[in-house]
């Protein structure tokens, strides 16, 4: 099947490559770009863990097509993390708070969070659940990301 | 879990877009936000030869108010119409419906028209557009025409668009300060699909008596569904006099709730009742005090 010239700009850096239409961003990132922070698991949309943001929103990498996100820009959790390898600060407040186990879920977490803060600077409690819920962890039982959040928020 | 192959096609006119649809007519798809439709493709529940990306359409974008209607481009993603002023002052029952979409990730990507023209009979879309009486404008080949709710939805997933129309803009009624607008719905956990759902729009006149009175269910047959019986019984009657769980028994027996894994139809009809009790309460309330 053909394939098209894509230009993506990731983590503030112009990717190009030749992509078949039906390779998803998530893919194009970890695969063209080896950027395997972003995680794959339902690939379908349901679980999160893909989450990155494009053009500053945060959306599931599995649900659009890298040619889709053809002169757009995207970030993921390795664009949000400081270059000297320190933790930023919705990171160290996961680490703080036991926010993560096996740590599968966390890139999509982060993502979403860190969207989720720079909207809504203190978010209430109910609207950290709202935002997490689109985010799916099999270990932690949530609590510990919920503080987490509740932390990086300075609440 | 990764789709079969394509033709990608990304026009940017609503123009070119259906010669594209015209060209390709045997095995073609619109895509727009795609929160839908990709998750079908990577399942492989669907597969088309082409797909036509409609997200290059500026002309497909937009909220505007055009005299006692709010005229919403198709494309226009969920999450701005959610946080758009003249949605939240003309047409509230929209904007109330609209956080119960997904999650905030998937509005930041899902369209308007592109969940009404899913018609999924369980979405929040659909039922709001069929409980406001809202028109669709159809864009094909021999120009455009409109289609009301009532004739759009058509059965699961299925509308009265031809394959080779696209839907270009959702024009919704504006409120009025006698009007009262609910949403209700139930879905075990936030941003799942609805087990049933209910919105509730009721107009009072200037002796307080209920001029116009629309009940729409999601989740309880093929299609959103309205119970004409039910708001024809509310017709003329002071809101004082109205029994909230009479008319939301009448409204549920017009349904047609199906059994599936998630509950049987008796269970969401016993679901569906409760929350078009609270809806008929909460629009009753706000149609006479605002």
């Amino acid at each position: 099947m053909d394939e098209i010239p894509v230009t993506i700009e990731v983590n503030a850096r112009e990717r190009r490559a030749m992509l078949e239409p039906r390779v998803t961003l998530a893919d194009f990132l970890r695969e063209d770009c080896g950027l395997t922070g972003t995680h794959l698991a339902c690939e379908h949309g349901v679980c999160g863990a893909c989450t990155v943001l494009l053009d500053g929103a945060a959306v599931r990498s599995c649900l659009i097509f890298a040619v889709q996100a053809d002169g757009q820009s995207v970030t993921t959790v390795e664009g949000l993390t400081p270059e000297d390898g320190t933790l930023n600060n919705v990171q160290q407040a996961f680490w703080n708070n036991h926010g993560l186990q096996c740590g599968f879920c966390t890139p999509g977490f982060i993502v979403s969070v860190e969207a989720l803060l720079r909207d809504n600077p203190h978010p209430s409690d109910e609207e950290i659940r709202e935002g997490l819920s689109g985010n799916l962890c099999r270990c932690t039982g949530y609590q510990g990301i919920i503080n987490a959040v509740r932390e990086a928020a300075g609440n | 879990m990764k789709a079969a192959q394509f033709k990608y096609h990304a026009p940017t006119s609503t123009l070119e877009a259906v010669t594209l649809l015209t060209d390709h007519i045997d095995d073609v798809k619109v895509i727009a936000g795609g929160q839908s439709l990709v998750p079908m493709l990577a399942l492989r529940i669907a597969r088309f030869e082409h797909l036509v990306d409609l997200n290059h359409i500026e002309e497909l974008r937009g909220i505007r108010l055009e005299g006692d209607a709010l005229v919403i481009g198709a494309l226009t993603r969920q999450s701005s119409a959610e946080h758009s002023d003249l949605v939240a002052r003309h047409v509230p029952l929209l904007h109330r419906a609209i956080p119960k979409i997904g999650h905030f990730q998937i509005r930041n990507r899902g369209t308007i028209g592109g969940s009404i023209a899913h018609a999924d009979p369980a979405s929040e879309l659909p039922c709001v557009a069929l409980c406001l009486d809202a028109t669709m404008t159809l864009v094909g080949p021999n120009g455009q025409r409109t289609v009301r709710a009532r004739d759009f939805f058509v059965s699961i997933w299925q509308s009265s668009a031809e394959p080779d129309e696209i839907l270009s803009q959702i024009t919704f009624p504006v409120a009025t300060d006698a009007s009262g607008y609910a949403i209700e719905e139930f879905a075990l956990r936030t941003g799942d699909f609805a087990i049933a759902g209910v919105a509730c729009a009721l107009t009072l006149d200037a002796n307080h008596r209920v001029e116009e009175a629309a009940v729409a269910f999601m989740g309880m047959g093929p299609t959103p569904m309205r119970a004409p019986q039910a708001e024809e019984a509310l017709l003329g009657m002071r809101p004082g006099d109205i029994d909230n769980e009479v008319i939301a028994r009448r409204a549920v027996q017009e349904t047609a709730p199906g059994d599936d894994v998630h509950a049987s139809g008796e269970y969401r009809s016993r679901i569906a009742t409760s929350l078009a009790i609270e809806a008929l309460r909460r629009a009753l309330e706000e149609a006479q005090h605002g």
